[in-house]
């Protein structure tokens, strides 16, 4: 049973919990207490939940967040979200073969009344944004109900095992993005004007300037003189053939299994997508003990962070740019993956298709806005303010800083005398969100005697805690003091402050002290699931991730400072002391092309665009060609975002069809979003809990 | 200017029916709406009931027409429209109700409609679970059923295509001029097109239209909100009609609510508030869930656990006595309205195309004329539908 479970990891607590038994189908098997029932499943190597109904295709876990209905499964009689809801001793779980029953229930239900409540502010999502924004209304004594669908505050950043970016004073850089998390979510939770409510879905902004929110299962209803959306965003998907195989899904779902359930749902993965998000969750792979067997980027270059794509590098995962991915291969679940380089307009150059056997595929592609809730309070009239990834996709570093700008926002609302909104905040708010500049080449130091960092930081991208951190004084950015580029010049002590803070993994130190010509580089090393001790041989590698030889381990240790980063000591000849940067842990054997052909019946033909309706893109195609251009038409048609997610994931994908198809954007006619939020059953709306 | 023989202002319930018909006779027939693609007024927000069991021979032989076009479609047309036979139901629980039911189902056998009475035992064969307590019997006819109203409009859509139909869409109507009993003129935001005769099936706009030829029609439109749930397998046969109005004060606002199952699995009701809610308002309020999932819940506990999957708000746009108004306009002989239809287009809709098919072409018979009087601007509006 251990054996689909995180059991080292470098930075997360993986200290056992409590075991219940639960039955799966006719197996007993066992769970950690309270864990979503979908973590359960693949932690015992369960990742088919059941079968769809229209076509029989194998369903399982797609957002992990309960936006879809994918990963439905009957637990104790009744059909639920498996990763939405707790697993309990000798809990029943079946998987959904087909359509449910509906199980006979209480014959005579509860009804009684919803409890109806005012509140000034009425704040959706607990994440940085969120988060801050309350910081500042607290601190102005203004009322406040937060909603959050989780069980802990914090949103995506308590899943972020690495370091953040930014400025210290503004967005905590240098702390890992869920001990910041973590702190903010504390300082919520002991406000006095702040009411949390955890494990919260906001339903609706309904016309009536009422707001249906099921907190912990209980419907309410809420009166809000003000929204501040801070709901996130969501991620997109493609088309692709076999892209609703089991396996192939979202970096979100996938930091929720590995970083939260600490689940391993994955031996071999392959990640579409080269931005932050993507090149992260490639990072937290290797951080749990997965392997990664490749990157695709359809751009000439990555749109995440140098520092971040190269971390990936030098660990030994191959980035292919320029690629995109052309077909997923399996019967039910992901065997492997076909990609193939792509040309300037995206059209696939024959001859450079390339398989890879991998058992997940994730796909991160960008994001979109969350922004149904600001719609719905515009359209009903409730003034509305928006925060973070809802209101503009960006680093979660900057949705803290824009979350504080739109918290006194709100407490200008109410108190127009309030603090004024410093010019400065919003020019560094520019800063947070700016995107990375251009790759430039480091200007080598000639030095060869003492201590010092070489920083190894080759493009602009706001981040400095660096030259905050040198008690020295001697790392001073160039250019801005957020964005411009880390520069060493003066004295150094040789604390390894700046090497242990880098988010980037991008500072060594190298000590010529004892020996001029063979001087010691120390390494900051975040895998330490894959132990280094001292003897070991490791291949050290430069900034982009080229060989530099293979040397002995001399000592590898974490620091009072370091924040559970390793520093690995190596000694090496002094014409490589200062290129090199890390060393490899993944064997070249993992990313190895596929030899052999792709058996028959694992080639799959369906482009799936709703994945709840089983919806292919050909037939919406055949729509569009038909002359359609009013998507309420298509869904009327063909169902596409009929299901239970309410069109979260295919309403991108269609708008990508009809770009495909050439229909200019304003002959298109979006179609209408209608509650709920996600489904709630009826008996909710029957009793208010009293 | 283009010409037709005939124009119908809204691609709706009534309308794409309408021209499905007439083009069928080979009527060139132009079908203008304001909005993107067919049914996207109130025919989208229909729940999909259709029934003959009324009370009045109108609605009666119009939806006896329209039952059969639904549930012969896909066998003669091929496309799937969701049909399914599953019945109407009318629960009574009070003696009151039970005996209004009985007195209507007499006439209602007369016009040879399949409608019985079903002891509580019997009834709770088909609703398995439905609360018993204070059960008099319920209705029940196995004729009546359901489709789908996204797919029918668009399969009859598709097929006035066929048959020679054209469509403009986004093109409001801006004016309408008639020159004599021979041509009308009508003026679009895009366009200027001509034709014989009009005919205004503009739903909840049609009381608009009628001021555009100086004519007051009595269509108030007022809202009713709906729900459909996840889908799950088939557990009830037919659609349930509480006739009851709220007693209980936190949901009182509320006369009856209805739900069915349909083809797909998914349950979906729709209640109907005590107090109108006039306008054309079409976003979804706080209040209806609770008010009907608390009825729903006590009438029949096992949907509790059913999940509601979306909600909308549509309208009904009504007359003063509950039914349509079809047929040819005293001053405007070649102005037809099919107006009114209280929230019963859609059911209404196929066997109101033929009719209306007759009235352009003068071929109505005597059944027509019988039943049309029923729809007739000019009756008097004080009497009221008892059996909506």
């Amino acid at each position: 049973m251990t054996k689909n479970r995180i059991n080292a990891h470098p930075i997360l607590d993986v200290s056992k919990k409590k075991r219940v038994s639960f039955y799966w189908n006719k197996s007993k098997l066992i769970a950690k207490k309270d864990e979503m029932i979908s973590s359960a499943l693949f932690a015992n190597n369960i990742k088919i939940f059941g079968h769809h109904h229209k076509d029989g295709s194998a369903q399982g876990i797609f957002c992990a967040n309960g936006q879809c209905a994918k990963c439905s499964v009957i637990a104790n009689g009744v059909p639920v979200k498996a990763c939405m809801t707790g697993i309990k001793e000798n809990m029943i779980v079946k998987s959904v073969e087909g359509l449910p029953k509906l199980p006979d229930g209480d014959k005579n239900p509860k009804v009684s009344s919803i409890e109806h409540i005012s509140t000034d502010v009425l704040i959706i999502g607990g994440g940085p944004a969120g988060l801050s924004a309350c910081i500042q209304l607290e601190d102005h004594q203004i009322n406040a109900i937060m909603v959050d669908d989780k069980d802990e505050l914090g949103g995506k950043l308590v899943l972020q095992t690495h370091k953040f970016f930014g400025s210290q004073e503004d967005s905590h850089a240098g702390m890992r993005g869920m001990d910041i998390g973590r702190m903010l979510a504390q300082k919520v939770e002991e406000a006095s004007h702040i009411d949390v409510w955890k494990n919260s879905t906001a339903l609706y902004v309904f016309d009536d300037k009422k707001v249906g929110i099921l907190k912990h299962g209980v419907y309410k209803i809420v009166t809000p003189k003000v929204i501040l959306n801070a709901a996130g965003a969501r991620e997109k998907f493609l088309t692709f053939k076999g892209n609703s195989l089991s396996g192939v899904y979202g970096a979100g779902a996938f930091q929720t299994l590995v970083n939260r359930d600490l689940v391993k749902p994955t031996e071999k993965l392959f990640i579409i997508g080269g931005g932050n998000v993507g090149i992260i969750a490639g990072y937290h792979a290797l951080q749990a003990g997965i392997k990664v067997v490749g990157l695709c980027e359809a751009l000439p270059k990555c749109g995440g962070y140098k520092v971040h794509e190269d971390k990936l590098k030098r660990l030994g995962v191959p980035i292919y740019t320029s690629h995109s991915i052309v077909c997923a291969n399996g019967k039910e679940s992901v065997s492997s993956v076909t990609i193939a380089q792509i040309d300037k307009n995206f059209q696939i150059i024959e001859g450079t298709h390339k398989s890879f056997e991998c058992d997940t595929i994730l796909i991160a592609v960008g994001l979109e806005s969350v922004s149904e809730f600001t719609d719905e309070a515009k359209s009903a009239g409730i003034k509305v303010f928006a925060a973070g990834d809802a209101s503009e996709i960006a680093e979660a570093s900057s949705a803290m800083f824009n979350g504080k700008i739109t918290g006194l926002k709100v407490v200008q609302y109410f108190k127009p005398d309030a603090k004024q909104i410093p010019d400065t905040w919003y020019k560094k708010a520019a800063i947070l969100k700016s995107h990375p500049g251009p790759v430039q080449e480091i200007e080598a130091l000639s030095q060869e005697e003492g201590i010092f960092p070489v920083i190894h930081c080759k493009q602009e991208i706001p981040c400095n805690p660096c030259s905050t951190v040198c008690q020295e004084g001697s790392i001073q950015m160039i250019g801005d003091p957020i964005k411009g580029r880390p520069k060493f010049d003066g004295k150094c002590k040789g604390c390894m402050k700046c090497l242990a803070i880098c988010p980037g993994l991008a500072i060594t130190l190298v000590d010529y002290r004892k020996d001029k010509d063979t001087p010691i580089v120390f390494l900051p090393y975040e895998i330490s699931n894959i132990e280094v001790k001292k003897g070991d041989k490791i291949s050290l590698v430069n900034i982009d991730g080229n060989p530099l030889g293979t040397y002995p381990v001399l000592g590898a240790r974490a620091t009072k400072d370091s924040n559970q980063t390793q520093i690995v000591r190596v000694k090496v000849p002094k014409d490589i002391a200062k290129k090199v940067v890390a060393f490899t842990i993944q064997r070249e054997k993992t990313s190895q092309k596929l030899t052999h052909k792709i058996p028959l019946d694992h080639i799959q033909d369906d482009e799936v665009v709703c994945l709840c309706e089983r919806v292919t893109a050909g037939e919406i195609r055949k729509l569009v060609k038909k002359g359609i251009t009013d998507i309420n038409q298509i869904k009327a048609i063909s169902r596409a975002g009929m299901g239970p997610c309410g069109q979260k994931t295919c309403g991108n994908l269609l708008g990508q069809i009809f770009r495909a198809e050439k229909i200019a954007r304003e002959d298109i006619t979006n179609n209408v979003r209608r509650p709920l939020f996600v489904e709630v059953p009826l008996g909710k709306f029957a009793n208010g809990g009293k | 200017m283009k010409n037709f023989d005939v124009i119908i202002i809204g691609a709706g319930s009534i309308g794409v029916p309408a021209a499905l018909s007439l083009a069928e006779n080979k009527i060139k027939v132009l079908v203008i709406d304001a909005l993107a693609s067919p049914g996207q007024g109130q025919n989208k927000k229909a729940i999909g009931g259709i029934r003959a069991t009324h009370s009045d021979k109108g609605k009666i032989s119009t939806c006896q027409k329209s039952i059969d076009i639904f549930s012969t479609w896909k066998h003669i047309h091929g496309d799937d429209i969701g049909w399914i036979q599953n019945g109407y139901s009318f629960p009574a629980y009070t003696d009151k109700d039970a005996h209004k039911l009985k007195k209507l189902m007499k006439i209602q056998k007369s016009f040879n409609l399949d409608i019985n009475w079903l002891t509580p035992e019997e009834y709770l064969k088909i609703v398995p679970g439905i609360n018993t307590k204070g059960l008099r019997g319920s209705t029940y006819s196995p004729e009546d059923g359901s489709a789908s109203p996204l797919l029918a409009i668009n399969a009859f859509y598709f097929k006035s295509i066929e048959y020679g139909a054209q469509y403009k869409f986004k093109e409001k109507v801006h004016a309408i001029s008639i020159i004599n009993n021979q041509e009308i003129k009508v003026k679009t935001n895009k366009g200027e097109y001509s034709a014989q005769k009009v005919i205004n099936a503009a739903g909840n706009y049609a009381r608009n239209t009628g001021k555009l030829i100086g004519l007051d029609f009595p269509v108030q439109p007022d809202s009713h909100e709906g729900a459909i749930t996840e889908p799950v397998q088939r557990f009830f046969g037919p659609m349930i009609v509480d006739l009851r109005p709220s007693q209980d004060p936190e949901t009182e606002d509320s006369a009856n609510f209805y739900f069915y199952q349909n083809n797909e699995g998914q349950v979906i009701f729709c209640l109907t508030p005590k107090h109108l809610i006039k306008g054309t308002a079409s976003e979804a309020t706080s209040v209806f869930l609770p008010q009907v999932a608390k009825r729903m819940v006590d009438l029949f506990p096992k949907l509790a656990n059913l999940k509601v999957r979306r909600t909308w708000r549509g309208q009904y746009p009504m007359t003063p006595d509950g039914f349509p108004i079809v047929g040819e306009t005293k001053e405007f002989p070649n102005f037809i309205n099919a107006i009114g239809m209280c929230g019963q287009g859609y059911m209404l809709g196929p066997g109101l195309g033929e009719l209306l098919s007759r009235i352009v072409t003068c071929d109505l018979t005597e059944d027509d004329l019988d039943a049309l009087k029923h729809f007739d601007l000019y009756r008097d509006f004080s009497s009221t539908e008892q059996f909506k």
